[in-house]
């Protein structure tokens, strides 16, 4: 019988009656009296010197405050790096400055040049057009292996060349890894490319500036993941305001997807001119700009090599990576194709040698950073690529293949520096072929071919590793801050709780899941519990949402500070209740003396915590607040397995998704509603990396799919019901709540399993064709099949 | 500047307008009817889905003056007369039809619309029928359920949301 309340109940969500009735309340819909609006002029053209900028005729155009220049910025910090990956020899990686507003140089299509403000959106707009910028066109920096070849142009002129760092990963493992590649009984080798990709949360960015000269307080509204962590980054990096005189507020935010994890330069603007002009100064994205300047996700070009005994045993594997940076360094994004990537190379097989190689590449293109799943997609679609490839070449059973070489004991420490706490692998892929119906696959497939049509089924497993993370080891590993999280519950006097917690919700659920939680620890109804977030004046402390890291860390946070709410409680009902400490018991939202029949309600508690007229004074304070900080002992594992049946046309290449299956592990489930949603969410996006979308650029730097008309959003159509499973629950270890995160899992399963789907179909029509790199549009299958 | 009026949810309103200023802007910034909302700038993603004069448009194509003397309806007036949310609202509350919220009115008023031609939508009429409202969160698994709910249709058999 499902639970209707508490852990593991599909409570309808509380936030959704805002959002239905259009009373939300995301940042655009902020409006402070007196506000003016910034535009920015921006880049079209990817790499140029900057020899003048003209505003003079702009200036004097009608309604325009200030045009501000990179000039403007000179005296001020640039947009910090807040990661620093050591390369292979041990050195740090190559780290170019990062301008507010571009100066000297413009380095990608849609850098900021010049910002306007004026009285209106208009007004600003059209004032930039009458700024006149004399550049000198250089030539684009746009393939990364060009880019890193001897004498190519530098898209920095103060670095040596255009590799950020060339990593080796474990470089001690590489010779023993080589030399099994030598004695391997086969070897398959994949080379591939993972497509660059734009997140594109449906609300655009916006920042909202404030100032207020009486008491120096700076205000910033922003469509952001992490206040917090944008007051760090901006307050302290950038324009030097401590954080007690900067507060930042992240309202309802129209999804994030990675992308507005990282600090940008129109919220350095907005708060900066806010001062400066005395003005609130607000800016909206539109989403021609949203494609070129939020930062771009994937962007890799693979090769990857297995290495097999005679038995089908995987003994080592080997990767070279290229990965684009873009032209400046995201706030994370030197991390993504190391730490988030080569440590997930093992993925969920007993591969015991391991070696990865990436080599981070600036190019004249939109900076390069995390998205759903950061590093994780990248790892599994080549591993599940080559993987596959490998079973076709030996002519074995790719699940078979899987299956002999999962990892079956836990803890599991793998060769790329991780220990898996638990897992089961195999239950996954059981729970896989039963929710799949693989049994039913060979007579769909006859069906599809007395269509004409070419049918496939193809699998994949995954690992992710979320819960970012235990501080120690990221500070090891070249993070700039710490990864633990934050909460406080406030009980108050009547027995309703707020809980203020660090991490962001938009789109997650965390006003109706996170009070699930507490529900359950006191025994009140969910009703009695609110979710306060996003805004660094009202919680302690918070480093955000991002990594599937909400409730492993910050809900593990929460539930610490409870517990210390309930040890406090149970002091004051023993007080009440004329008992010893250690005999009260709390379950239903009732205090009660074990063995007895004396109890007092958690509201009687509260109110006496309060109103402290009978009161253990002399030995606790009076009130119920609690705030603890979390720091993960490990990342948690979630894993599972993907299977995706396809329909293809050999006429006209197009693929069409079928049947889309996922069993996934997520240990513990607060809400298994949301839990699905996000499932099906992620897989969406993977099966739009897979089939439609693509961010691309021409060799001239030129950003030719900048609008919904040129970059292909799954749609409705696009797109078939889900079958999602998450029964197979291996809970985590070590965090209190036994949850491991399920944001991301959907967008890192999917990709692999319907490309390996599409190679099947291929291959059943007697088509000689291994592999295609995504997007696996019409025009690119169809080529494939005739030219194969 | 041109003066418009129009009936927005029932109301009579008038404002001042450039001839340039969209119907959107119009709801959003004059009216501070924030509820609509604007999701791109090439009328493809339906986030500013409202009504005029009984058929859906988007409201980023029109300009505020072409609705001069029109009878507009936005999500804020989607909500029964008690306050209670309508029975496409209260389908999309529950099957999860939304995360982030952020197309969800568009998808509501698009649903509306759909359901008014069409009672009872085939799963690939709703697919197709959405084609102009685009959602980055739900993978559409969940908004076409609560469609499909939400015109009668027993969605048991559909996969869990």
């Amino acid at each position: 019988m499902p639970k209707d309340s508490g852990i593991g109940a599909s409570t309808k969500r509380r936030e959704d009656v805002r959002f239905l009735t259009g009373a939300g309340n995301y940042t655009d819909d902020i409006n402070i009296h007196g506000q003016a609006y910034v535009h920015f002029l921006r880049a079209d053209v990817a790499h140029a010197t900057i020899n003048n900028v003209d505003t003079s005729a702009a200036a004097d155009m009608p309604g325009v405050l200030h045009i501000f220049t990179g000039a403007d910025f000179e005296p001020i910090g640039g947009l910090p790096c807040g990661w620093q990956v050591t390369d292979k020899h041990g050195e740090p990686m190559q780290e170019p400055k990062h301008p507010v507003l571009a100066h000297g140089k413009i380095r990608h299509v849609g850098e900021p040049v010049c910002a306007v403000v004026a009285e209106t959106y208009a007004q600003a707009r059209d004032a930039a057009e009458a700024i006149v910028l004399d550049l000198t066109e250089l030539p684009a920096v746009m393939d990364m292996k060009s880019a890193v070849a001897e004498g190519a142009t530098k898209v920095h002129d103060d670095l040596t060349s255009n590799l950020c760092y060339d990593w080796g990963f474990v470089e001690e493992n590489k010779a023993a890894t080589d030399e099994a590649f030598t004695n391997a009984a086969h070897v398959t080798t994949l080379e591939l490319v993972n497509n660059r990709l734009v997140a594109n949360p449906m609300e655009p960015r916006v920042a909202v500036g404030d100032y207020s000269p009486a008491d120096d307080m700076h205000t910033l509204h922003t469509t952001s993941q992490n206040p917090h962590v944008i007051r760090l980054l901006m307050g302290a990096f950038v324009l030097g305001i401590p954080e007690h005189k900067l507060r930042v507020v992240a309202p309802d935010v129209g999804g994030g997807f990675g992308t507005k994890i990282f600090h940008y330069a129109e919220e350095a603007f907005c708060t900066f001119a806010a001062k400066q002009l005395r003005r609130p100064v607000k800016w909206t994205s539109s989403r021609s700009e949203a494609f070129m300047s939020d930062a771009h996700g994937r962007d890799h070009v693979t090769k990857i090599e297995l290495a097999l005994d005679s038995d089908n045993n995987f003994t080592a594997l080997r990767t070279e990576t290229y990965a684009n940076m873009g032209a400046y360094l995201s706030t994370f994004a030197p991390s993504v194709p190391t730490w988030l990537h080569g440590t997930l190379m093992a993925g969920n097989y007993k591969t015991p040698l391991i070696y990865v190689n990436v080599k981070a590449v600036f190019t004249n293109t939109v900076p390069v950073d995390a998205y759903r799943g950061a590093g994780r997609p990248e790892a599994t679609f080549q591993l599940e690529r080559v993987i596959d490839k490998a079973a076709r070449e030996l002519g074995v059973d790719p699940i078979a293949l899987r299956r002999q070489n999962f990892v079956t004991q836990f803890p599991y420490a793998t060769p790329v520096a991780v220990e898996y706490d638990t897992g089961d692998y195999e239950a996954t892929m059981a729970k896989l072929e039963e929710i799949a119906d693989m049994g039913g696959f060979a007579a769909r497939r006859a069906e599809s071919e007395a269509k004409g049509k070419l049918r496939g089924l193809g699998v994949n497993c995954y690992i992710e590793a979320c819960g970012i993370a235990p501080s120690n080891l990221v500070g090891q590993l070249g993070a700039r801050a710490g990864l633990y999280d934050a909460a406080t519950v406030r009980v108050n006097a009547t027995g309703s709780i707020s809980v203020m917690v660090g991490a962001h919700s938009h789109g997650q659920g965390h006003e109706t899941s996170f009070p699930q939680v507490i529900s359950e620890m006191i025994g009140i109804p969910e009703d009695q519990i609110d979710i306060v977030h996003g805004d660094t004046s009202k919680i302690p402390f918070g480093m955000g949402t991002y990594g599937s890291r909400s409730l492993a860390v910050c809900g593990s946070a929460m539930v610490r500070a409870a517990e210390k709410v309930i040890n406090k409680a149970k002091k004051i009902a023993a007080h009440l209740l004329e008992a010893s400490d250690a005999d009260i018991e709390l379950k239903d939202g009732q205090f009660s003396v074990a063995g007895t029949d004396k109890s007092v309600a958690w509201g009687d508690v509260t109110l006496a915590a309060y109103v402290p007229h009978n009161y253990p004074l002399e030995d606790i304070e009076p009130g119920l607040e609690e705030t603890a900080f979390y720091d993960p002992a490990n990342f948690t594992y979630p894993a599972g397995a993907y299977a995706c049946e396809v329909e293809v046309d050999p006429d006209t290449g197009k693929v069409t998704i079928e049947r889309f299956s996922a069993a996934d592990d997520f240990g513990n489930v607060i809400n298994p509603m949301i839990v699905s949603g996000q499932v099906h969410g992620g897989i969406a996006q993977g099966i739009g990396q897979a089939l439609l979308e693509n961010c691309a650029y021409d060799e001239d730097g030129q950003l030719i799919s900048a609008s919904y008309m040129d970059y292909a959003m799954p749609r409705a159509d696009d797109l078939p019901f889900y079958e999602v499973d998450h029964s197979c629950q291996t809970p985590c270890t070590h965090n209190p709540l036994g949850v491991k995160g399920c944001g991301e899992a959907g967008a890192i399963g999917s990709p692999p399993s319907i490309v390996n789907a599409v190679i099947d179909a291929l291959q059943s029509g007697g088509k000689n064709v291994t592999h295609i790199d995504m997007p696996l549009t019409p025009a690119r299958v169809w080529d494939a099949m005739n030219n194969a | 500047m041109a003066s418009v009026s129009m009936t927005v949810n029932g109301k009579s309103v008038s404002g001042d307008v450039e001839g340039r200023t969209l119907l959107v802007d119009f709801l959003r910034n004059d009216l501070r009817l924030t509820g609509t909302h604007v999701g791109c700038d090439t009328s493809q993603c339906g986030a500013c889905v409202v009504h005029v004069n009984g058929n859906a448009i988007k409201a980023c194509a029109m300009f505020a003056v072409e609705a001069d003397g029109a009878d507009v309806a936005t999500i804020e007036g989607q909500a029964n007369a008690d306050g209670s949310l309508s029975v496409i609202q209260q389908a999309f509350q529950d099957h999860h039809g939304l995360q982030c919220g952020f197309c969800t009115p568009g998808m509501v008023m698009s649903a509306a619309a759909l359901l008014k031609d069409n009672p009872k939508p085939s799963e690939v009429e709703i697919r197709e029928y959405l084609e102009g409202n685009i959602c980055r969160c739900t993978g559409y698994h969940n908004i076409v359920k609560a469609i499909m709910a939400a015109s009668g249709q027993d969605v048991g058999a559909i996969a869990a949301e």
